[in-house]
């Protein structure tokens, strides 16, 4: 063979002519226009005449690459920034071992480079370089989930196009927005920064030796009566008992629905909230805690910040053990008034 | 002629030629030659390395490889260590030990990281292996100190007992009375992850004065400064030494009393621990000072002068970890105390505070760079950076292998220009050709990744975060890291394109870690649809991956080469693909 044939690598189309490749590249780019059309006159134009070298080209090292130039496609999205955050995942080309090109689209596209963020853009790189507080985790999970509408505007498949808006969808915000909800404090990425455990809880209670301060996070191990695994939470992520208890709910959830696979998993079933609920709010299972004098008490009983001052570990208990917590806690709330 | 040479070595021959051969990867050419080599190479391999518990089944090693004495496995993916693995995930040991019992009595040593370990598992380490040996246990999890004291019981010929930074359920100090007054053998004790429980005090100087080949001894916390003289006595050939709380009322017969212990002690060259630091104590390793090559003190709570003190005593200093309270100005009196220095590690005091509570900046880490001449792996977290200083570092080290930049604020840029760092990060790959680790942080394009992709043709772990703005970033280094072994991501906006583009490139690769970026799950299904050997893990607690629409991005993606199919023992919340399922999209 003189040229080597370029196949798609993953097979997704039949033959590897190019002439296939640009045409469903086309069929998803003209859905992707569809959905932004209504905000803007260009984007068409643009698009069919940069087909070509907006072709995704899934090549094998050594195969010829075509004109190099990356799509003007970011381009026109940028200009719709209120829309769609950022250039994200344009039909850029992307040829195996393309380099320069890059550069060229740099200068070409962009010259200086800018961060859209939802049209606050200027404003944040203006005031200086630490970025104020919830910054570094609200932006990047709003970011990511315009990313996630984006991309599935271009992708060929499932045809419904969706609108440009970023669908604030609960379902699609990962579990660390909820510490990017409280406002005025500073929001914590979970695993940010990236420091281990162990050195995590020393220099907190070395802080808090320190100072009045509330340390920055607070790992419990939580264990059920017959569930095959323990899990962890961070109490400073939760405001109250009720934030706790429901999380803990969605934990162990799995546990507690009846049926277990023979190697002791649970068997991945559908849920009924309703018998959840009557079942942690009934009397089955009971939540208690291990506080630092190694007692274990029922939780609920204790201010919330008396609660995280003294937790070291939980526990769901049948509530049959339970029995018998409940005069000690008593007890040693009045001791301790 | 000589064809019939090579052919006429006997077995024998051969095998004690490969006995010289240790390293895994020499091992494995050696394995490839020819048919005979490879069989004889299997009989007499005795260490194996697996880096995926999951890339291959144990029967299939032991089937290979039947006569081993020394095991490593490593378990989770690196970013569990910031609890980004949600618990009962997987890593557990138990499977592997069970088919070690049978198939290898003679094991000697088992060396584990990140891996779920239980009490059952060491009950049956001990019980299984009569010759133990060593157990390393790295960043595990999962056992008690009930495990433990069956290892001291049982393990008559233990040398080496590691719990390194594991999660222990310290549930009685009392488990060291299970070493008995018969076992003298232990050369190697770090026990410094345990909790603040009180450890059983005289079973462990018991332990200490009749085992005459210690040489490693990290004690944890609980540990008081007043007991550290009487177990140096004990062992004055001790090589590493990590202490406990080294705290006390300043009183003048301890401090020389510990100032004696430690001037005792010639062969010491690593000291570790230094919880709750009383600075007027440290005077009292000054005597072995001059000889240490290792100092972490990454636990200790001293301010800048009295580790500009400390260090300024350690001309021979290799490897030093310690806080950010050592600041700018400790870091230039590091750099040029120190010139042997091959390690810096510098620790965040206050993570999560908004406003810096330390001196420390971008300086400090240009001043070692400038001053120490033999600088090769640097782990560094810092509240800004700019690109001019990554330029500096990068021309002044250009013999660096491992550079880890934790910029505390993500998306943080240059304070100078306000421009993004992809220019400094450039120049890092571009200098240090040799680096083979590098963690990004801070305002970065996806021009970094281009940098990446062009230069760092070594570089074997990549960690990015908060970073790039298209697949275009994913797709540089894909294509163009040729020894990429490792990739972690998270928040980033990369999504199918890039991942699918490069399906063959995950095969080379040990793992991928994907997490809040724009992956799919319908590309997660193909990808596993298309790539036998590789197994691709859909990582959501939110709710089943299937009941959303194909296109709704996951929360976490784990993909890995393995050749033993998929695991059978997935927790609810991790999809695979299903064997069963029809091929095409929804």
């Amino acid at each position: 063979m003189s040229t080597p044939l370029e196949h798609d690598y993953i097979g997704l189309t039949e033959t590897s002519s190019m002439e296939r490749s640009s045409e469903k590249i086309s069929s998803s780019s003209s859905s992707s226009t569809h959905s932004i059309e209504d905000k803007t006159s260009k984007t068409t134009n643009n698009t069919s005449l940069n087909l070509k070298e907006t072709e995704l080209r899934l090549g094998l090292p050594g195969s010829q690459s075509p004109e190099r130039k990356v799509s003007l496609f970011g381009k026109d999205l940028e200009s719709n920034d209120k829309i769609n955050g950022f250039a994200v995942s344009p039909l850029k080309n992307l040829v195996s071992g393309f380099k320069r090109g890059f550069s060229d689209a740099i200068d070409g596209s962009n010259g200086k480079w800018v961060f859209p963020m939802n049209g606050n853009s200027d404003v944040e790189l203006a005031t200086g370089a630490v970025l104020a507080s919830p910054r570094g985790g609200l932006e990047s999970k709003t970011n990511s989930q315009q990313a996630r509408v984006s991309v599935a505007a271009m992708k060929e498949v499932g045809g419904v196009p969706l609108s440009p808006k970023p669908v604030q969808d609960k379902s699609l915000v990962p579990a660390a927005n909820e510490h990017a909800s409280a406002p005025a404090a500073k929001a914590q990425v979970v695993g940010w920064p990236p420091i281990r455990s162990f050195r995590k809880n020393t220099m907190a209670s070395n802080l808090a030796k320190n100072s009045d301060e509330a340390a920055g996070c607070l790992y419990v191990k939580v264990s059920m009566d017959g569930a095959p695994y323990l899990r962890k939470v961070d109490l400073k992520t939760y405001k109250n008992y009720m934030e706790l208890s429901s999380a803990l709910e969605k934990m162990f959830s799995c546990f507690t629905i009846g049926q277990c696979s023979s190697n002791g998993l649970p068997v991945r079933d559908g849920l009924s909230e309703s018998r959840l609920m009557d079942l942690l709010h009934g009397s089955e299972y009971v939540l208690t805690y291990e506080d630092k004098d190694g007692d274990w008490m029922l939780v609920g009983d204790v201010p919330w910040e008396m609660f995280t001052d003294s937790c070291r570990r939980l526990r769901i208990m049948k509530g049959s053990e339970a029995i018998g917590l409940a005069p000690r806690a008593m007890e040693k709330c009045k001791n301790q008034n | 002629m000589q064809k019939k040479m090579a052919y006429s070595f006997p077995d024998e021959v051969l095998e004690h030629v490969f006995s010289f051969i240790k390293s895994h990867k020499d091992r494995n050419a050696v394995s490839l030659v020819c048919k005979s080599w490879y069989e004889i190479e299997s009989w007499c391999r005795r260490k194996i390395f697996v880096g995926n518990c999951y890339a291959v089944s144990p029967r299939m090693v032991i089937k290979r490889f039947p006569e081993v004495r020394s095991v490593e496995v490593k378990g989770k993916p690196h970013f569990a260590d910031f609890n980004l693995v949600p618990d009962g995930w997987g890593g557990n040991i138990l499977p592997w030990i069970k088919e070690m019992a049978g198939a290898y009595p003679w094991l000697e040593e088992i060396r584990l990281k990140r891996m779920v370990v239980t009490d059952e598992s060491l009950e049956l380490i001990a019980k299984s292996f009569k010759n133990f040996k060593v157990l390393v246990l790295s960043s595990c999890e999962g056992f008690s100190t009930d495990g433990l004291a069956a290892i001291a019981a049982s393990c008559k010929n233990l040398k080496e007992l590691d719990l390194r930074e594991s999660e222990v359920d310290d549930l009685s100090g009392h488990w060291l009375i299970h070493f008995p007054e018969t076992y003298t053998s232990l050369v190697s004790l770090n026990i410094s992850c345990l909790g603040s429980d009180e450890v059983s005090f005289s079973a462990l100087e018991r332990l200490v004065g009749r085992c005459p080949n210690l040489r490693t001894l990290r004690l944890n916390r609980a540990v008081p400064l007043d007991k550290i003289a009487s177990i140096l006595h004990r062992a004055p050939q001790l090589v590493e030494f990590g202490t406990g709380a080294y705290a006390a009322e300043l009183r003048p017969d301890v401090f020389s009393n510990l100032a004696g212990a430690f001037s005792n002690c010639k062969e010491l060259r690593s000291l570790s621990g230094f919880w709750d630091v009383v600075p007027a104590y440290l005077p009292a390793i000054y005597s072995v000072c001059s000889r240490l090559t290792t100092l972490n003190l990454s636990y200790a709570t001293i301010q800048s002068r009295d580790l500009i003190k400390l260090v300024s005593h350690c001309p021979s200093l290799q490897r030093l970890l310690v806080l950010d309270y050592i600041e700018d100005s400790g870091l230039e009196a590091l750099a040029s105390s120190c010139k042997d220095l091959q390690e810096l590690r510098v620790f965040p005091s206050d993570p999560f505070g908004v406003e810096p509570n330390v001196s420390l900046t971008e300086q400090g880490l240009v001043a070692v760079s400038l001053g120490c001449p033999k600088l090769q792996s640097v782990l560094y977290f810092c509240r800004r950076m700019s690109n001019v200083a990554l330029v500096t570092i990068a021309q002044n080290r250009p013999n660096l292998t491992h550079f880890r930049l934790c910029i505390i604020e993500p998306k943080t840029a240059d304070y100078l220009t306000l421009e993004s760092l992809d220019v400094g990060f450039g120049a890092i790959v571009e200098h240090c050709k040799d680096l083979r680790r590098l963690s990004l942080s801070g305002l970065l394009t996806d021009r970094v990744f281009e940098y990446i992709g062009t230069y760092a043709k070594k570089l074997e772990m990549l960690s990015v975060a908060f970073a790039g703005d298209s697949d275009l970033g994913l797709h540089h280094v894909l294509s163009g890291c040729e020894s990429l072994r490792k990739l972690e991501i998270r928040d980033c906006p990369f999504g199918d394109k890039a991942l699918l583009a490069n399906a063959g490139k995950l095969e080379t690769m040990r793992s991928l870690w994907m997490s809040s970026c724009s992956v799919s799950f319908g590309a997660c299904k193909l990808l596993g649809q298309k790539m036998p050997r590789l197994n691709v893990e859909v990582i959501d607690e939110r709710a089943p991956p299937d009941s959303r629409p194909e296109r709704c991005p996951v929360e976490k993606l784990y993909i890995y080469r393995s050749v033993a199919g998929p695991r059978f023992d997935m927790p609810p919340f991790v999809w695979m693909k299903d064997e069963d399922s029809a091929l095409g999209l929804s």
